[in-house]
């Protein structure tokens, strides 16, 4: 590299310096003195975080196809030696580390990669989105026990269902825009939970037990010497006793969804979604037929939480009304906003924190909860565009519009637009859509 | 008759915004529709791109009825609208928020792309910008480029000049003659009764969700009634005899004689009933 780059860069650098210091006085200045030092401490930590993870965006979508491929095969690979013996140990020493792997962990990321498709690309705030796990592991259990049916013929049976219920659902309601949507939606979590609990035929409160296990595919096992300690485990062979094998069916699972949702993202769909999520009524004026693509949404959304659900059942054996209570649409919610709604990397990392921090802080005892509670209100405070936000979903957030009903308005505050020209007027652009 | 709006009939639940609304334009024409804040014109112009359902009347474009269009297929029909706030997707860039303006119309659209940079070249200077961080002024020609790309018979501008300078409404309104004078047919809604009226062939007068007066523009600039309301030269008070006479003075902009400066930054009330 020549002197002259070197100087530009550098330049650069101390560009993005100065913007981190700015913004971490800024967002510090209205706290009282004392705290509002650690405050803009804390915040510098943060905000130049947030610079190296732009940068490495930005030279990630640089890269050439043959070298993000090579990535992605190591994280493949990553991901199959994860449940090894080393990385369980200080991941998770008071629970299996493989059976949290396949769910929590998994299931999270799963049903975050599903609700991410409703709330994060069409920006519809669904609350009750527990509901269509609930009916993929009720489609398991019932079709599984009742009619003896093999789990990847349930599979396909679950995935359609409930895509149908997503349907039902969205088409009364999806006329209904933001907060209204978000009511409907709660309360469709909770019928489906409260039939289920009434209703004899699915074994009301007590559930469905007995649902049977996955057939094995093969009984091929990794070699006894093979290390990681996964020597001897059977990946596709499904019992009670050993979590293994399921991990690796959520793995797939996980890894089909993503490509699909990926592909979903940067096609026609992705782009219709993006605009209803911005502006839904000037989607509308440019064409798009958006309640047909909303309704696409809560349906493909629906699907993926119902085959997450149809795993989740076959690996659980009984399930029962309180396995899908509103709080795990919440927490799902919870894991698409704070790893970066619209971004599958970052939704999968706050799915993955979620799912993880309870269980590693189990040895708190009853105060987890409260450490996992203070986690969340840190974050929204030092990152509340998510720790890993899309590009175009940090415009939107600044902006203060972009779906989740009135959510994004109420955390934004006003771009302050910088004058740079004789074009520039009296009303900064956003001011007044933000304001409201 | 390219556009015709038949005794129209609007609610928000059960308040009536439109009582009765007729507006007729013409193929080539500039025709606007003045009034105050709340009058009903960007109900008007909602219901004619269908984002809000008629309960009366109808609406024909290009002689069909189009009263039970979906909004969509209207885009597709040749009726294309800047929605009022601009409406640009804040997220996207420049060029991606033209391109979601051709969404509905296939193959490349490089050379619609460069008659609307040709337009405005501020927004070709601009093309990798976000749309959210761009100034107001910027916003409405990206709003009005956006609108062009879905290749109108009749462009439909709700408030181009709101919250923008002087100096930037005069160039808005400079660009809205050239779209005019290139073949496009425009209706315009406007506060700026001055400006919209210089601009236009005819106009209508909006009080409080009916049509209290139609003319030839030139002639309402010079009608005293009118330049009593919305010119600011003081007088009497609202131009219809009947409905809105009270109301319509106060929701007027207050703008002292001869001062230029017109920029209103308000929202309507119809939006915050919508929202």
């Amino acid at each position: 590299m020549s002197t002259d780059q070197t100087q530009v860069k550098s330049a650069a650098g101390g560009g993005a310096w100065a913007g981190v210091v700015e913004r971490a006085r800024r967002r510090s200045a209205n706290v009282v003195p004392g705290l509002r030092e650690l405050l803009f401490a804390l915040l510098l930590v943060t905000e130049s975080a947030g610079v190296v993870t732009d940068a490495f965006h930005d030279w990630w979508v640089r890269q050439p196809g043959w070298s993000r491929w090579t990535v992605y095969v190591l994280l493949i690979i990553g991901a199959i030696l994860l449940p090894a013996e080393g990385v369980a140990s200080i991941m998770s020493p008071d629970t299996d580390w493989t059976t949290l792997l396949f769910f929590p962990v998994g299931g999270y990321i799963l049903l975050a990669i599903g609700l991410n498709v409703v709330v994060g690309q069409a920006g519809l705030l669904d609350l009750g989105y527990v509901a269509f796990f609930a009916i993929g592991g009720y489609t398991m259990a019932v079709f599984g026990t009742k009619y003896g049916w093999s789990f990847w013929e349930i599979l396909l049976v679950g995935i359609v269902l409930s895509a149908l219920s997503g349907i039902v659902l969205g088409a009364p309601t999806l006329r209904l825009r933001g907060d209204y949507l978000a009511i409907v939606t709660l309360g469709f979590g909770e019928i489906v939970r409260i039939t289920a609990n009434n209703t004899d035929y699915i074994g009301g409160p007590n559930g469905i037990s007995g649902i049977p296990h996955p057939p094995q595919l093969t009984a091929w096992a990794f070699p006894e010497s093979f290390p990681f300690g996964l020597g001897g485990v059977q990946p596709f062979v499904y019992g009670s006793l050993d979590a293994h094998s399921y991990y690796y069916l959520m793995l797939l699972l996980i890894i089909v969804t993503i490509i699909f949702a990926k592909r979903l993202e940067r096609s026609r769909v992705g782009r219709a979604w993006a605009s209803i999520r911005e502006d839904e009524d000037a989607a509308e004026l440019m064409g798009v037929p958006t309640f047909k693509f909303k309704l696409a949404a809560f349906a493909i959304g629906a699907a993926i939480g119902g085959a997450t659900g149809v795993v989740y059942g076959t690996q659980a054996v009984s399930i029962i009304p309180t396995n899908f209570p509103f709080i795990l649409s919440a927490t799902i919610l919870a894991a698409v906003v704070m790893g970066g709604s619209g971004n599958i990397p970052g939704v999968m990392v706050g799915a993955f924190l979620v799912a993880w921090i309870p269980e590693r802080v189990r040895f708190l005892g009853e105060y987890r909860v409260l450490v996992f509670g203070a986690v969340l209100v840190l974050l929204m405070i030092f990152r509340p565009e998510g720790i890993l936000p899309s590009r175009q979903r940090k415009a939107e957030f600044a902006e203060g519009s972009g779906g989740m009903g009135s959510m994004g308005a109420e955390v934004a505050t006003a771009t302050v637009v910088e004058d740079t020209a004789e074009l520039d007027d009296a009303a900064p652009a956003g001011g007044t859509e933000a304001a409201r | 008759m390219l556009l015709e709006v038949n005794d129209i009939h609007v609610h928000y639940g059960k308040i009536a915004a439109l009582h009765g609304v007729s507006v007729q334009v013409d193929e080539g024409e500039i025709v606007t529709l003045i009034g105050a804040n709340g009058a009903g014109k960007t109900t008007t112009l909602k219901t004619i791109s269908g984002l809000r359902p008629l309960s009366h009347g109808s609406i024909v474009f290009e002689g069909r009825d189009i009263s039970r269009v979906p909004g969509h297929k209207r885009v597709l029909m040749g009726i294309g609208q800047s929605p009022e706030g601009r409406g640009i997707f804040p997220g996207m860039t420049v060029t991606e928020n033209l391109l979601m303006g051709a969404y509905a119309r296939k193959g490349d659209m490089g050379r619609e792309l460069d008659e609307v940079f040709g337009l405005f070249p501020r927004l070709a200077e601009r093309r990798t910008q976000a749309g959210g961080t761009m100034s107001g002024g910027e916003q409405q020609m990206l709003a009005i480029g956006r609108a062009l790309m879905t290749n109108p018979r009749v462009l439909l501008l709700d408030e181009p000049s709101m919250g923008l300078a002087p100096k930037l409404i005069q160039q808005i309104f400079d660009i809205i003659k050239v779209i005019n004078e290139r073949g496009t047919t425009v209706l315009l809604v406007e506060q700026n009764a001055r400006q919209a009226l210089q601009v236009a062939h005819r106009a209508y007068v909006i009080e409080t969700g009916r049509i209290v007066k139609a003319a030839p523009a030139a002639e309402l600039l010079d009608d005293p009634a009118v330049r009593a309301a919305y010119l600011g030269h003081g007088g009497d008070n609202a131009v219809g005899a009947a409905g809105g006479a009270a109301a319509a003075p106060a929701k007027a902009p207050a703008v002292e004689a001869g001062d230029e400066v017109t920029a209103i930054p308000a929202d309507s009330e119809e939006r915050r009933e919508d929202g």
